[in-house]
């Protein structure tokens, strides 16, 4: 498999959240707006890279039975690190995204690259894989916060394009399961189209 | 604040699954049998009590005294995935019954949100010891109710004529999106 294919996988064919269905939680959960999911996808992408390059680096110091609580800490100091920056430097974000900062470390998506790419391959390519993944997660995320935000409030990361209240029940709960719904039924439809 | 708030409040208002959107990974991966589902059910309401118990705890005695209380994140996922190893352990010598009937979703726990999720949020909320215990049995009877809703309306799903490109995870999410929307309901309860 080339680069290439290594960095476009996550977008289509493997998106995380669409085709894998990995990171379920933070997917419904943060997705009130486009911004919001954006924020969310782009602080994951940022832990999954951190901790692809750290453990396709040490992957040869770890001993086998110990691999999956070191890559929990190395992933927990990365978003750790997430954590501390956006409560500094972008408070009204990290006070939308709420608890689902913290846990990005039970995200399966992060693990799973870390255990299933990063341990077994290079550091180059596990770049390009965080960096592939991450942007499809927050490709899926923009996608569905978009969804809601167009059809919820009338409006596309903040700006309203036509006046009024929109459907309140896409900003809330339900919203976020049937919206998801169909976007799967699309991903599929798109995953078949492409093979 | 009232203990029974705190309980109404985490199984109807604002339920885990339907509202806070925690624990959605195991609510859609093993909610095709009934059976199955109260396994696991069983399994987070004994994890997520014991957890938020020992996560006090640290917080308290240990994080707060030491002014280290932003190292939270890590210490608590390291404490969850070593409690989650313990139990384990100590159920297949105590209650072999038990460890048969929980055994396999033990492991899917560690890295199951609402563990972490609700720790993080007992202390968010400043309750006291006994507040937090239950706040974490409420929400997980709030996730047994969820995924005993869900397994059961699954298991006749299986037997309906679905459109081809919505069978599995889009009919299954569509179904959440109308359980969320009754539940949403319960509002303005407490």
């Amino acid at each position: 498999m080339n680069q290439l294919q290594n960095f476009t996988k996550g977008l289509i064919k493997e998106n995380p959240v669409y085709i894998l269905l990995l990171g379920l939680c933070p997917a419904l959960g943060v997705t009130t707006s486009a911004i919001n999911g954006l924020g969310m996808g782009l602080a994951t992408t940022f832990v999954l890279l951190g901790s692809n390059i750290v453990v396709s680096l040490i992957k040869d110091l770890i001993p086998a039975k110990v691999r999956i609580p070191s890559f929990i800490v190395i992933i927990a100091s990365f978003v750790t690190i997430v954590q501390l920056t956006m409560e500094a430097y972008m408070p009204d974000l990290f006070a939308a995204l709420g608890l689902f900062i913290p846990l990005i470390v039970v995200n399966c998506l992060v693990l799973g690259r870390a255990e299933a790419f990063a341990s077994k391959n290079t550091t180059l390519s596990s770049i390009v894989d965080a960096l592939g993944m991450g942007l499809g997660f927050a490709l899926a995320l923009v996608l569905l916060g978009g969804l809601r935000e167009i059809l919820g409030s009338y409006s596309l990361f903040g700006h309203k394009f036509i006046p009024g209240d929109g459907m309140l029940v896409f900003v809330l709960a339900p919203g976020a399961f049937i919206g998801m719904a169909y976007l799967i039924v699309l991903f599929n439809f798109l995953k078949k189209k492409t093979s | 604040m009232d203990y029974f708030v705190i309980a109404l409040g985490a199984i109807l208002v604002s339920n885990i699954v339907f509202a806070q959107f925690l624990g959605i990974c195991p609510y859609m991966g093993v909610s095709s049998k009934l059976s199955t589902a109260i396994g696991m059910a069983g399994a987070v309401m004994f994890v997520l009590t014991l957890a938020t118990i020992v996560t006090f705890l640290i917080y308290t005695l240990v994080l707060v005294p030491f002014e280290v209380t932003f190292l939270q994140t890590i210490v608590y996922i390291l404490v969850i995935s070593t409690l989650v190893q313990m139990v384990e352990i100590i159920l297949k010598k105590v209650s072999p019954g038990l460890f048969q009937a929980l055994g396999i979703f033990l492991p899917l726990i560690t890295t199951n949100c609402v563990i972490l999720g609700v720790a993080i949020l007992a202390v968010q909320n400043e309750f006291s010891l006994l507040q937090s215990v239950v706040f974490a049995v409420s929400h997980g009877l709030g996730f047994a109710l969820a995924i005993s809703i869900f397994a059961s309306i699954r298991e006749h799903l299986d037997l309906m004529d679905v459109p081809k490109s919505m069978r599995g995870a889009p009919i299954a999410l569509i179904v959440a999106g109308i359980l969320a929307m009754a539940f949403m309901g319960f509002a303005g309860l407490v």
